[in-house]
């Protein structure tokens, strides 16, 4: 069998919450070596985030936390103890990427900057995500995902369709997509710069902006705006029929933009009168009509479940999507035979069902995932093994509190 | 004949046969021209990207006018454009001498067309054992709805975003301006580095086929593990979050104008007061930890509305920012053109149309120390035609002007 893409690759990560594990959760899953640096008894923040098993809070078994660091190895250091950054810096020389997100102020105060970590290793790979990114003159405002998804935009975009901007804020979009978007910019970012050495021999420092990863979902209306004049928001963009109708179970969404998908739609539905009104007879029509039009075509959807609708539209290629619960997606005979979702087995919190890689590769399967790692797991693999401390030396450092 | 692309950059000497239209496709290929590979669009007049006629300036009788469109040019610059019409007998086999130069293919049809054009992942690999060839598609390459529809917003239905997006106590509601295309192309772009470096060490190409439906549901585990740990269905909660309070956005001088505000624990709540003047409802007991400000969120959000309302969205979060509480201009189109962190980090490109007037296009979202951001101008539609033909493919021009003539360049 094929060893996974990213075998040989070593990544060290000091990251909290989603946005930096993310983007080591892909190297990792992917087959790079990533060793997950925790502060000694508290760890991570999505340790305490949930969601957990009967709502008891457990640190060692939070979701959140135990998908976002599948296949790491786990070590706890508290950087600011004494001796704590030099032991740090060991254990950067050997990698080829370091990942962090946290502030700049903060990076920079435990000597963790880009130019405190370029001595120790000028070859290293450093991928920085932060809520502005590392310039600018507001490099050191604080923000999270909430932050992000609305200086990029987005949530002015957000939902798709409003009657009036007043009465209806920006809008987040459910989770955390803004993290989640940057930790893949960060991995895409920091594979191309590792990419890039091989040939240059250097080093390089990766600086994504979380506000940048958002606002990049833009580039369109951005142009079409600075063009060409016309301003797009969740109020000004045209009514596009894609707003989850009501029907017998829940609700569906619809797009139906081209006619010959209003036609096949008519048919499908038993072409009743109200779909002969010239009114509806083309996209602007149905756009400017929408009210009529949804009032009609509720009568009909309600009479079906969304799955039942999902089936019969697609099956005559009209694009209709049944506005799934989590219940849902898991039970989808497509999602189970594509293998979406992958079980592991943690020692504490037993076995899990996780959304796998988005991407099948032909050449280098993506396994079962190891499990996330309890705090400090691999406190003495990872120092007597890459650091060759003695196991005096370990317990020495244990007891100093300093891992 | 190794890819003659910016020579200093990460990817440099990588080419890109890129068969992508619409957003997702073209949206990944772009990150990899922005990391300095070669990327050549493979188009034609016959079929052209539905990108290259979303403008005003577009009319169907005159082909010239595929050329302005922004809504291409910001998802292609930095690319090449070879107009070969694959409908021609013979087109393919060129496509394929394309591939066989090239490191990686990129498309996005509906599964099945390019295995109909004569250029699947069999076909291609014969040609060229190395290539790495990305397929994007809505639902995969496999499974009982491999072919079914799918567009941003039935993607994100599917997925259960939608279930959990929508103002509180509202029906569920659509996350705008296609995000699942742009998480996908960003999944893309990561699968095809993770690739080549696969490729590096093994010298072994691969099929990478990727869903963007699974691409929305990795980005939203917590849905799927509070249904599966605990029996929770997830539901839209507008603004709000399940551990801090405040947390929304807040209604400024202006219209349309708001301030994003996030409080994370009982220590910025404190800076908030000292940010907002101390006015004495932030000094209120029944606010001092978060378990009862979420429990008291309505009233909060109505005293905290009384000190923005007045105010700009600006001012208010400069003061927010001078104690270090999470916050930010809640931008529109006007605002985020306007951001001067934007601005200074050089997100815009700033460029002439041919037709007059300037316009933005984004730079991909990173800085790299190492290297400048490249940029060249998105590409006429086959403006690349005689350069792949000729200097890539070894055509000599005679050929050149006849495939011209075959419409087989169109």
């Amino acid at each position: 069998m094929s060893p996974s893409a990213l075998s040989g690759i070593k990544v060290i990560e000091y990251a909290d919450f989603i946005s930096g594990p993310f983007c080591g959760k892909l190297l990792a899953d992917m087959g790079a070596t990533v060793i997950k640096v925790e502060t000694p008894g508290s760890g991570d923040s999505s340790r305490r985030s949930g969601p957990f098993a009967g709502n008891k809070p457990d640190p060692e078994a939070s979701g959140l936390f135990l998908y976002l660091n599948t296949n790491k190895s786990g070590i706890t250091l508290d950087l600011e103890a004494p001796g704590g950054l030099s032991l740090f810096k060991d254990l950067v020389k050997p990698c080829d990427i370091f990942i962090t997100n946290h502030h700049p102020g903060a990076a920079r105060k435990l000597g963790i900057h880009y130019a405190g970590l370029k001595k120790a290793n000028p070859f290293l790979v450093y991928a920085s995500v932060t809520p502005f990114g590392l310039t600018g003159p507001q490099k050191n405002y604080h923000g999270n995902n909430f932050i992000a998804f609305n200086t990029g935009g987005m949530a002015s975009f957000t939902p798709d369709w409003v009657e009036d901007h007043g009465s209806c804020p920006p809008l987040q979009a459910g989770g955390y997509q803004a993290d989640y978007a940057a930790g893949i910019v960060a991995a895409t970012a920091a594979l191309g710069a590792l990419y890039g050495r091989y040939a240059s021999g250097k080093g390089c420092m990766v600086d994504v902006s979380e506000q940048e990863a958002v606002a990049f979902a833009l580039a369109r209306s951005v142009s079409f705006y600075t063009y060409e004049g016309i301003r797009q928001d969740r109020q000004k963009i045209e009514r596009s029929m894609e707003s989850p109708v009501p029907c017998k179970d829940g609700y569906v969404e619809l797009h139906i933009v081209e006619d010959n998908h209003w036609q096949a739609f008519r048919e499908v539905i038993g072409n009743p009168e109200w779909t002969e009104d010239p009114l509806f007879k083309n996209y602007a029509g149905r756009c400017h009509n929408w009210n009529l039009m949804e009032e009609n075509l509720t009568r009909w959807t309600m009479q079906h479940t969304r799955q039942e609708i999902y089936h019969l539209m697609q099956s005559r290629r009209v694009a209709f999507g049944p506005v799934n619960k989590a219940e849902d997606v898991l039970r989808s005979e497509h999602i189970k035979q594509r293998g979406c979702f992958k079980e592991t087995n943690h020692p504490r919190a037993g076995k899990l069902t996780l959304p796998g890689v988005p991407f099948k590769m032909s050449a280098a399967p993506n396994n079962t995932p190891a499990p996330a790692p309890l705090l400090g797991q691999h406190n003495r693999q990872v120092y007597g093994g890459m650091l060759g401390l003695s196991r005096e030396e370990i317990a020495g450092l244990g007891k100093k509190g300093i891992i | 004949m190794k890819a003659k692309s910016n020579n200093n950059l990460p990817l440099s000497g990588i080419r890109v046969a890129d068969l992508t239209w619409w957003q997702a496709g073209p949206q990944a290929t772009v990150l990899l021209a922005g990391l300095g590979a070669e990327v050549i669009r493979v188009e034609s007049r016959q079929r052209p990207d539905i990108m290259r006629r979303v403008s005003t300036h577009f009319r169907e009788d005159d082909p010239a006018t595929l050329n302005y469109s922004p809504h291409f040019y910001s998802l292609n610059y930095n690319k090449k454009s070879l107009s070969l019409n694959l409908t021609r007998p013979g087109s393919a086999g060129i496509a394929r001498e394309l591939v066989k130069i090239s490191d990686i293919v990129v498309e996005n049809f509906a599964g099945g067309v390019m295995e109909r054009l004569g250029l699947g992942y069999a076909a291609l690999k014969e040609v060229n054992p190395g290539i790495i060839m990305l397929s994007v598609t809505g639902m995969g390459q496999t499974g009982p709805e491999k072919h079914y529809l799918s567009y941003a917003q039935t993607m994100h239905a599917f997925t259960g975003l939608t279930s959990i997006t929508g103002y509180a106590g509202g029906p569920p509601r659509s996350v705008g301006a296609f995000w699942g295309d742009h998480v996908s192309a960003y999944s893309a772009s990561f699968a095809v580095l993770a690739a080549l470096h696969h490729r590096r060490r093994t010298g072994e190409g691969q099929y990478i086929d990727l869903s963007m439906s699974e691409a929305v549901i990795s980005t939203i585990p917590e849905v799927f593990l509070a249904y599966e740990m605990k029996g929770e269905v997830s539901k839209p909660r507008g603004n709000r979050d399940e551990l801090m309070a405040p947390h929304g956005c807040y209604r400024c001088k202006g219209e349309d104008c708001w301030a994003a505000i996030a409080v994370r624990n009982d220590m910025e709540w404190q800076a908030f007061g000292r940010a907002a003047g101390s006015p004495a409802w932030a000094g209120k007991r029944k606010f001092a930890r978060a378990a009862d400000r979420l429990r008291y969120q309505d009233e909060l959000d109505t005293f905290i509305e009384s000190w923005t309302r007045d105010r700009t969205a600006r001012e208010v979060v400069e003061a927010l920012q001078s104690e270090g509480i999470p916050s930010g201009t809640s931008s529109d189109l006007d605002g985020l053109i306007a951001d001067p962190q934007l601005r200074q980090r050089g997100f815009f490109i700033r460029r002439r149309h041919p037709k007059g007037g300037y316009g933005l296009q984004l730079r991909a979202p990173w800085k790299l120390s190492d290297y400048p951001h490249p940029y060249q101008p998105p590409p006429d539609l086959g403006q690349h035609s005689r350069y792949v033909i000729c200097e890539l493919l070894g055509r000599t021009e005679e050929e050149f002007r006849k495939l011209i003539d075959a419409k087989v360049i169109y």
